[in-house]
C-alpha cells in the first residue's frame, strides 16, 4: 500500500477509535446540556471522578475496569439525581439557571477536583485491563484493543440509550422534555421527575466514560480539563439534543484531530478542531447535525 | 482607553446619585488614600497582596460589564487576561516600551479581541456564547504556544527595570500604585456605564433580547460595545502580570483559576452594580491570598468552589442583594 | 458517595496535618532560636507528584541535621507554603516568607515554572538561592547568588543529548537518520534543541521533527508518522502522562527502532515503572539517578532507605529515585555552606558556594559562574530484563543500567527497542 494512504487510513481508524472515547465523554453531556438545558460544565470532572473510583476499585478487586464502571453506574445515577434536586431547588425553580446555574457547576467542578486531590493525591492513577496489551492487525491497519474495547462498550451503551429514548415511555418523555416542558404536564407527567431521571442518566454516562478513559490513559484529578472544551464542542457540533449527531460529531472530531496530527504535526490539532467549532458556531449555530430550531 | 465611547452617549439625568464627575473624583480620592496608606505600611508583602487583590478587582469589574450588565457569561476571561499579559511581553520586547504604554496597547488589543469575539458570536446567546468564549481561550492559547517570539510554551522573562519611577520606594510599590489606579478607573467606568443609557440598554439586553430588539434598542451595537469594553478592561487587568512575576508561561497565564475567579467574584458580590465585583473580588482574593500562606494545602483551592456554590445557592443576588433585601 | 466524602475529609485532615509547615523538633543538642528555611513547594496541582517527594526529602534532611545537633548549634525549621503549581502564587509566598516570617534562608520549590517567579523577589533581597530542577533560569537574570541543583549544567544545547548520541554513534551499523519528537514545553524545547544540534554535528539526517501539545490524548498518529519516516533512531522528550501514552502506542504499533528514548520523563515515577513493565525493556532514558553500584555516594542508600517507608505511609512516590536525592542534595549544599561560613551572611554564603565543591548524596558537585553545575552529569540509562510488573526488580541493580557517562557505566547497550514485543 502507498505509505501516505496507509498513514491516512490509520489516521482515520485511530481517529474513529479516539472519537469513540469522545463520544462516551460527550453522550452524557448531550443529555444534560442538549436535552435538559443544564449546562453541566462539571461533566468531565465527574468523568474523572468515575475514572479514579474505577482505578481504586480495580486495585482492590482486579475486576475489569469497564465492568466496574458499569457497576458504578447506579451510584452515579443517584449522585446525578441528587445533584439535579439541588440544582432544581436553587436555580430552575427561581428561573436563575443562566448565570447562577453555570457558576454553580463551575464551583462543583472545583470541589470535585480538589476533593479528589485530597482523597487520592495528585499522582496519576492507572488500571491494566486484560486486553490492553493486545492489538489486532488488519493488513496495514492496527486496531489496539486498549482503544477499541472502551469505544465499543461506549457506543453500545449509547446505542442502548438511544433505543431507550426512542421506544420506552419514560425515554420519550425525556425527549419530550427537551422540546416542550409544559406539554408534559398535559400528559400528567411530572417534568421534574423526568428531568431528575435524565440528569441521573447523564451522570451515569460520565461514570462509564471514566471507566473508558482510565483504560485508555493514566488519570489524575485534572485530566478532565483537556476534555471540557472538546465535549462541549462535540455536543454543540452534534446539534445538542441529538444523540446520533453527538456520536457523529465525536467521531469527526477524533478523525480531524488525528489526521491533522499525522500530516501537519500534532501541535496544530487542537487549534484546527476548535477552529472548526468556532466556524460551526458562527455559520450554523444549530450544529452540523442539528435541526433548525 | 475604551471609555471614550461613554461620553459620546447622551447622559441621562441621574436623580438620586452622584454625577459621573463626582464619582470619578471619589474613586481617585479613594485610590490616593489607599496608595498613601500602603506607603505608610511600607511592607513589600502588603504591596504584593494589594496588587494581587486589585488585579482581580479590575478583572471582575471588567467581566461584570458583559456578564452582569448584559447577561453574557464569558468563560474565556483568562484568554483576555493573558492577551493583555502577552501584549506587555510582545510590545516590551519589540519596542522596549515600559509598563504604562503597554497597558494602553493591551487595552486596544483586548478591545479588538472583544470586538472580534462579539462579531463572531453575534447570533449566540446563553450557554452557546459561554462555550464559544471557552473555545476562543483554547485557540488563543494554542496560538501563543506556537508563537516563539513571546517565548512560546517556554515562557518569557520580563526583568523589572532597575530604577523605580516617580519616587516610589520599590518597583513593587510602583506596580501596586499602577494597578490601584487601574482598579479605580475600572470601577469608575463600570459605574458610568451602569447609570448611563448604555447601561440601560445592556440591562434590556439581559432581560429580554428579543423584546429589546423589537422596542428599537440597537442590541447588536450594544453587544459589540459591551464585549469591546469588557475585553479591553480584562486585557488591562492582565497587562501588569509579567512584571509581577517576572516570568510568564501560557499554562499559568491561561489558567482556569482566572476564568473561575472572574465569574465567581461578581456573582458573590452581586452582578447588578459596580460595588458587587469590587466586594466579591476583595473578599475572595484576600481569602485566597490569606489561605495560601496559612492553610497552605490543596484545601485552599476548595475555598473558591465552596464559597461560589454556597453563594449562588443561598444568595443569588450576591452580598449586595443580601443587604438590599434586608433593608 | 457518603463513604467517599467522609474518607475524603479524613484525608483532608491528614493532608493538613502533613503540610502544616513542618516544625522540625528541636533536639537536646541544638538550642537557641531556630534557623528558618523558607520556600514554596507544589503540594497540589500538576507539579505535586514531584513536589511532595521533594518535601519529604527536605524533612528527612531537617530531622538528620537536628538529630546531629542542628546547624551552627541551632535547630533548623522548614517554613513552606503550597504554591498550587501556579507561578502567580510564588512572588507572594516569597515576599511573605522574607518580610513577614523573616526566614533566614530561602531555597526554591520544584521546577522552572516555580523557580523563575521567585527570582525577582529573592534578587531584591540579595539572598543566596539554591534551586531544584530548574533549566536555564539564570540565563536571563544572571544573578550571582543563584545555584542550581540540576545535572544538566549550563551548556544544555551542547551537552544534554550528548550521551544519547554517543551511545547511538557507537552502534554497529552506525545510524544515518533520526526522528525528533518533543512535548511543547520549556524543558523539552531545550532538549530537542540539543538533539537537533548534535544530529547536525554527527551528520544524521533528521527525517521527522515535531512538537506535540500538552493536551494530546492519542499518541498513535505521532508514532505512526515517525514509523512512516523510517528513522534509524528516535529521540523523544516527554512528560509522565504522555510518556505512558507514547510507549503504549509504540507497543501497539509494533515499533522497532535500533535506539529509542531520550528525556522521556515518566518511568522516573514509580507508578509508571510498574504500569509499563516490560514495555520499558531496552528503552534508553535520561535520568538523574539509578540504583547502580557505580553511582553510590556516602548517604545515597541511607536516604533511599529512610525515604521509602515514609513514602509508603504518606502515599507518595514509592521508590524515590528521581527527585528526593536531588532535593536532599539541595539542602546539603546549603548546610555545608552555612557550616563553612559559620554565620548567616548571604554574600558570604554565595561566595562560599562559588568557591568550594560540595559532597552530596548525588556525588561531589561544584558550581560555575551562572550557578549551574560546572560539570554536567546527564545520565543515559537503559531498562533491561524487566519481567512482569513487580516493584522489587526496580530496587535492584541491573534493571536500569547506566550507559553514559563512561565513568558511571554499569552495563552494555541492548538493541533494538521493540516496546516489549
Amino acid at each position: 500500500m502507498d505509505p501516505d494512504l496507509a498513514l491516512l487510513l490509520n489516521g482515520v481508524v485511530s481517529g474513529l477509535l479516539l472519537g469513540g472515547l469522545y463520544a462516551a465523554a460527550a453522550a452524557g453531556l448531550s443529555i444534560s446540556f442538549g436535552m435538559l438545558d443544564v449546562v453541566n460544565i462539571a461533566h468531565p470532572a465527574f468523568m474523572v471522578l468515575g475514572a479514579l473510583i474505577v482505578a481504586l476499585l480495580w486495585a482492590a478487586t482486579g475486576l475489569d475496569p469497564l465492568l466496574l464502571s458499569i457497576l458504578l453506574a447506579p451510584a452515579f445515577w443517584a449522585l446525578g439525581a441528587g445533584l439535579y434536586v439541588i440544582y432544581h431547588h436553587f436555580f430552575e425553580r427561581r428561573g436563575d439557571e443562566a448565570i447562577q446555574g453555570l457558576a454553580f457547576f463551575f464551583g462543583v467542578m472545583f470541589i470535585v477536583e480538589v476533593g479528589l486531590v485530597l482523597a487520592v493525591g495528585p499522582e496519576q492513577h492507572f488500571v491494566d485491563a486484560a486486553y490492553a496489551a493486545t492489538t489486532w492487525r488488519l493488513g496495514e491497519i492496527d486496531v489496539p484493543l486498549r482503544m477499541l474495547v472502551p469505544a465499543t462498550v461506549a457506543l453500545a451503551a449509547i446505542g442502548a440509550l438511544a433505543l431507550f429514548l426512542r421506544h420506552s415511555f419514560t425515554g420519550r418523555a425525556i425527549a419530550a422534555v427537551a422540546q416542550d416542558r409544559d406539554a408534559l404536564r398535559l400528559l400528567a407527567i411530572d417534568p421534574i421527575r423526568i428531568k431528575r431521571l435524565a440528569f441521573g442518566i447523564s451522570l451515569a454516562f460520565a461514570g462509564l466514560a471514566g471507566g473508558a478513559l482510565v483504560v485508555v490513559q493514566p488519570v489524575d484529578a485534572w485530566s478532565g480539563h483537556v476534555f471540557i472544551g472538546r465535549v462541549f464542542a462535540i455536543v454543540i457540533m452534534g446539534g445538542l439534543s441529538s444523540l446520533g449527531g453527538c456520536v457523529l460529531a465525536a467521531l469527526a472530531f477524533g478523525v480531524v484531530e488525528n489526521v491533522t496530527a499525522s500530516f501537519f504535526g500534532p501541535s496544530w490539532s487542537p487549534a484546527v478542531a476548535f477552529g472548526c467549532l468556532l466556524l460551526v458556531l458562527a455559520v450554523r449555530p444549530q450544529g452540523l447535525f442539528g435541526r433548525m430550531a | 482607553m475604551s471609555d471614550a465611547i461613554i461620553p459620546a452617549l447622551p447622559r441621562p439625568a441621574p436623580p438620586r446619585r452622584l454625577g459621573h464627575a463626582g464619582f470619578w473624583l471619589a474613586a481617585a480620592a479613594a485610590a490616593a488614600i489607599l496608595i498613601l496608606a500602603l506607603r505608610g505600611m511600607g511592607s513589600e508583602y502588603a504591596y504584593f497582596a494589594a496588587t494581587f487583590v486589585l488585579q482581580y478587582v479590575v478583572l471582575a469589574t471588567a467581566w461584570n460589564i458583559l456578564g452582569g450588565y448584559a447577561g453574557y457569561v464569558n468563560f474565556g476571561a483568562a484568554a483576555f487576561f493573558a492577551a493583555g499579559a502577552y501584549t506587555t511581553v510582545a510590545v516590551g520586547k519589540a519596542f522596549g516600551l515600559g509598563l504604562l504604554p503597554c497597558i494602553g496597547i493591551a487595552a486596544m488589543v483586548g478591545g479588538a479581541l472583544g470586538l472580534g469575539t462579539g462579531i463572531l458570536t453575534l447570533r449566540l446567546r446563553g450557554a452557546y456564547f459561554a462555550i464559544a468564549t471557552l473555545c476562543l481561550s483554547v485557540v488563543l492559547q494554542t496560538f501563543i504556544v506556537n508563537w516563539s517570539y513571546v517565548g512560546g510554551s517556554r515562557g518569557a522573562y520580563i526583568l523589572r527595570p532597575r530604577d523605580v519611577p516617580f519616587g516610589f520606594d520599590s518597583y513593587g510599590g510602583y506596580l501596586c500604585a499602577v494597578v490601584l489606579v487601574l482598579a479605580a478607573a475600572a470601577i469608575a467606568i463600570a459605574r458610568s456605564i451602569e447609570v448611563s443609557r448604555l447601561g440601560l440598554g445592556l440591562a434590556a439586553l439581559r432581560d429580554d433580547e428579543a423584546a429589546a430588539e423589537a422596542a428599537g434598542v440597537p442590541t447588536l451595537r450594544l453587544k459589540l460595545i459591551a464585549t469591546s469594553i469588557s475585553g479591553a478592561m480584562m486585557a488591562v487587568a492582565g497587562a501588569p502580570l509579567p512584571y509581577l512575576g517576572s516570568y510568564i508561561e501560557p499554562t499559568s497565564a491561561f489558567g482556569l483559576s482566572y476564568a473561575v475567579n472572574a465569574i465567581a467574584m461578581p456573582l458573590i458580590g452581586g452582578t447588578a452594580s459596580w460595588a458587587g465585583p469590587l466586594i466579591g473580588a476583595v473578599l475572595l482574593s484576600s481569602l485566597q491570598q490569606a489561605a495560601t500562606v496559612t492553610i497552605s494545602s490543596a484545601a485552599n483551592l476548595l475555598i473558591v468552589g465552596v464559597v461560589l456554590v454556597v453563594f449562588v445557592c443561598v444568595a443569588p443576588r450576591g452580598i449586595i442583594g443580601l443587604f438590599r433585601r434586608r433593608r | 458517595m457518603e463513604g467517599l466524602s467522609r474518607r475524603g475529609l479524613g484525608h483532608a485532615a491528614l493532608a493538613a496535618a502533613i503540610t502544616v509547615p513542618a516544625m522540625a523538633k528541636a533536639q537536646t543538642a541544638a538550642s537557641g532560636p531556630p534557623i528558618r528555611i523558607g520556600y514554596s513547594m507544589s503540594l497540589s496541582g500538576g507539579l505535586a507528584g514531584n513536589g511532595r517527594p521533594a518535601l519529604l526529602a527536605h524533612r528527612i534532611w531537617a530531622e538528620d541535621v537536628n538529630a546531629k545537633g542542628g546547624l551552627l548549634g541551632r535547630p533548623v525549621q522548614l517554613v513552606h507554603y503550597d504554591d498550587q503549581s501556579t507561578g502567580a502564587q510564588v512572588p507572594g509566598i516569597y515576599t511573605k516568607l522574607i518580610d513577614v516570617d523573616k526566614v533566614d534562608l530561602v531555597i526554591s520549590g520544584y521546577a522552572t515554572a516555580i523557580i523563575a517567579p521567585a527570582m525577582p523577589v529573592v534578587m531584591q533581597r540579595q539572598m543566596a538561592f539554591v534551586s531544584l530542577f530548574g533549566t536555564g533560569v539564570n540565563a536571563d537574570f544572571k544573578y550571582d547568588r543563584y545555584f542550581s541543583i540540576n545535572p544538566a549544567g549550563s551548556q544544555v544545547k551542547e551537552t544534554f543529548a550528548k550521551g544519547f548520541f554517543d551511545i547511538a554513534m557507537a552502534m554497529d551499523p552506525k545510524p544515518r537518520s533520526i526522528a525528533l519528537v518533543n512535548l511543547d514545553s520549556d524543558f523539552h524545547q531545550r532538549t530537542a534543541e540539543s538533539a537537533r544540534f548534535l544530529a547536525k554535528e554527527h551528520k544524521l539526517r533528521v527525517v521527522y521533527d515535531r512538537a506535540y501539545p500538552p493536551s494530546t490524548v492519542d499518541f498513535s498518529p505521532i508514532i505512526r508518522s515517525v514509523q512512516a519516516a523510517r528513522p534509524d533512531i528516535v529521540f523523544v522528550g516527554s512528560y509522565p502522562p504522555d510518556t505512558a501514552g507514547m510507549l503504549r502506542a509504540a507497543s501497539e504499533l509494533r515499533a522497532n527502532f535500533a535506539l529509542f528514548g531520550g528525556p522521556m520523563i515518566g518511568p522516573h515515577i514509580t507508578a509508571q515503572k510498574l504500569q509499563l513493565g516490560p514495555i520499558l525493556n531496552n528503552l534508553v532514558v535520561w535520568d538523574v539517578y539509578a540504583p547502580e553500584p557505580t553511582l553510590q555516594f556516602p548517604g545515597t542508600q541511607a536516604l533511599i532507605e529512610r525515604y521509602q517507608p515514609l513514602a509508603a505511609k504518606e502515599n507518595t512516590d514509592a521508590l524515590g529515585h528521581y527527585v528526593p536525592p536531588l532535593a536532599y542534595a539541595q539542602m546539603q549544599v546549603l548546610e555545608q555552606a552555612v557550616k563553612r561560613v559559620g554565620r548567616i551572611d548571604q554574600a558570604a554564603l554565595a561566595a562560599d558556594m562559588h568557591a568550594n565543591s560540595f559532597d552530596t548524596v548525588i556525588g561531589p558537585l561544584r558550581f560555575d559562574a551562572l550557578g549551574e553545575w560546572a560539570e554536567e552529569r546527564n545520565l543515559y540509562t537503559q531498562y533491561q530484563g524487566i519481567q512482569g510488573n513487580g516493584i522489587e526488580q526496580f530496587r535492584k541493580a541491573g534493571t536500569q543500567v547506566i550507559l553514559y557517562p563512561p565513568r558511571y557505566k554499569s552495563g552494555d547497550l541492548r538493541t533494538p527497542y521493540t516496546a516489549g514485543a
